[in-house]
């Protein structure tokens, strides 16, 4: 019998998608018979509470959860985000919610030995209850209490060789595109850069010592797996300077229809034999594509490396080997001021290690951004204040037609004084002997 | 909420171990939070950022950023960490009496 009744969670037990209802009452189960005989260090009833508490909020429409919470472990100022049950009578089990990150690997490629280690220690010291993964890449453990908070960090560090990840105002956990791993398309290793800069930057993921967060995701090509472009304050996204590799008799093979295009992912349904004119040469954005004498043609110089083409065949076409990334600058959510995708900032550099160009360029914007962002300040926000002028010149980097989609409409132009000769040092009785008053 | 007696003093704090107000601190509480938070010995560093909090609070009704916390005490985040395991928002700021850093921590 289930601690507490809860008839509109019940409903989402119906229907084709894994339920996570049944899966929390399953857990819920599990801890109740406690097979195995663990020494649970929470209440073993936590997942029935954080049912029950649930199941309140559905009919209250509003959340249970107290406002905050400050927790954490000795040396870190993050990792842990701290939650607190405001009926912690009812639902005890839940009075104590906090919320653990562990620092995910790259492309979240697992062994089942060390995911077996990981639920080993949660359902000992935690509730068993996992998100995986958070948004920005975390294993998240979801719900424990505060004693258990040291205990488990000594597990992680000292038996799983494993680390916290990142909360606060500091370097958030880095994530990536599963890249070179299982992808044709990657033009550098992601899983490579994500790890050298996530463990290049330990001290200032552990340490909130900016004016607010900062992320860092990693995509292997411009078709964004990991979404950096929307979802990371640096954007490393992979691309290459040299020509698509065309394999002609490869593209014979999709025009005959021996290949399916983009993979077979449209095969759901009936869209036509496939037609090279329509569905690639046609819907190329800068229109530098052909056919010549049977054989497909692309005028390198003008292809902005969108993917359209490879994405369609991707046995008959292949990224260049001048391989390198670009880093685009400040995408952040519409707190404060709006919603921001990153702005075009480095157009190519080569990605080898010790990665010493791409560090510069990160370390100078942050020395920028840690003296002049104001509290809780993105440093979207403060490239909009003070300007992309500025950015560019706190990381050295010249002007550039590409970073702009469009040059500025407005004449609000801001020269420097020693740009204009003479300076602004004038003197207006000079002016009144040519201009009378 | 929760009260905590120490010294003969009687504190309410929340479920973090924060004071519920900057007018109850007093040197009691001090002694209270470095038992708390596994620090062995009080030093005049820690005097220092403690002072620089309350001033600052008092002055402008919020925490300083840590930069700012770092430039007017002198000492680098790192040896912050060092006089407070927990760090200046867990840490110091306790001690000193302010309010709950909030926000997505």
């Amino acid at each position: 019998m289930a601690k507490h009744d809860t008839p509109m969670l019940d409903q989402l037990e119906s229907g084709p998608w894994p339920s996570f209802v049944s899966d929390l009452k399953e857990q819920a189960e599990r801890r109740a018979k406690n097979e195995e005989g663990v020494e649970f260090q929470i209440p073993s009833d936590v997942c029935e509470d954080l049912l029950g508490v649930l199941e309140l909020s559905f009919k209250h429409g509003r959340t249970h959860w107290k406002h905050g919470g400050i927790v954490g472990v000795f040396g870190y100022g993050g990792g842990v985000i701290g939650r607190y049950c405001d009926q912690p009578e009812r639902f005890s089990g839940v009075a104590h919610f906090h919320t653990m990150r562990v620092a995910q690997p790259g492309g979240k490629f697992y062994t089942t030995d060390f995911l077996r280690d990981l639920m080993k220690l949660w359902d000992f010291r935690g509730s068993g209850i996992t998100n995986m993964h958070g948004s920005t890449g975390d294993i998240i453990f979801l719900g424990t209490t505060t004693p258990q908070l040291e205990e488990i960090f000594f597990e992680l560090t000292h038996n799983l060789n494993q680390d916290l990840g990142g909360s606060g105002s500091n370097l958030r956990t880095p994530a990536d595109c599963i890249g070179s791993a299982r992808c044709e398309w990657s033009c550098y290793d992601t899983q490579a850069l994500c790890y050298y800069l996530t463990e290049e930057y330990q001290d200032e993921l552990h340490r909130p010592a900016f004016p607010y967060k900062f992320k860092f995701k990693f995509d292997g090509c411009p078709n964004c797996c990991v979404a950096s472009i929307a979802r990371a304050d640096i954007s490393f996204i992979g691309t290459w300077k040299d020509d698509i590799k065309i394999d002609q008799e490869a593209v014979q093979g999709y025009i005959g229809g021996e290949f399916l295009p983009n993979g077979g992912a449209y095969t759901g349904r009936d869209w036509g034999p496939f037609d090279i004119a329509k569905e690639v040469i046609d819907l190329c954005p800068t229109d530098c594509m052909w056919m010549e004498d049977g054989k497909l043609k692309i005028e390198t110089k003008e292809c902005t490396r969108c993917m359209h083409c490879i994405n369609v065949m991707p046995r008959a076409l292949r990224i260049g080997d001048d391989r390198g990334l670009s880093m685009l600058v400040g995408a952040k959510a519409p707190i404060l001021d709006g919603a921001q995708m990153g702005s075009l900032l480095v157009p190519f550099v080569k990605v080898e290690e010790p990665y010493d160009e791409i560090k510069e360029v990160i370390e100078n914007m942050w020395d920028w951004w840690m003296e002049e962002g104001k509290n809780r300040e993105r440093i979207g926000e403060l490239m909009k204040r003070q300007g992309f002028q500025k950015l560019l010149s706190v990381t050295g980097i010249k002007p550039d037609a590409r970073h702009v989609q469009e040059p500025r409409t407005n004449p609000y132009i801001f020269w420097n004084e020693d740009e204009v000769e003479g300076g602004w040092e004038r003197d207006v009785d000079e002016y009144r002997k040519d201009h009378q008053r | 909420m929760p009260t905590v007696e120490f010294m003969g003093q009687n504190f309410t704090v929340d479920e973090d171990g924060f004071i519920d107000s900057f007018e109850n601190w007093n040197e009691e509480w001090v002694q209270w939070v470095k038992k708390e938070e596994g620090i062995e010995e009080l030093t005049d560093e820690h005097k220092k950022v403690i002072e620089v909090l309350q001033d600052y609070y008092r002055k402008n009704g919020i925490a300083p950023m840590v930069r700012v916390l770092s430039k007017v005490t002198g000492f680098k985040l790192k040896h912050i960490y060092e006089l407070f395991p927990s760090g200046p928002g867990k840490g110091a700021c306790k001690m000193a009496g302010l309010p709950k850093p909030t926000g997505c921590v």
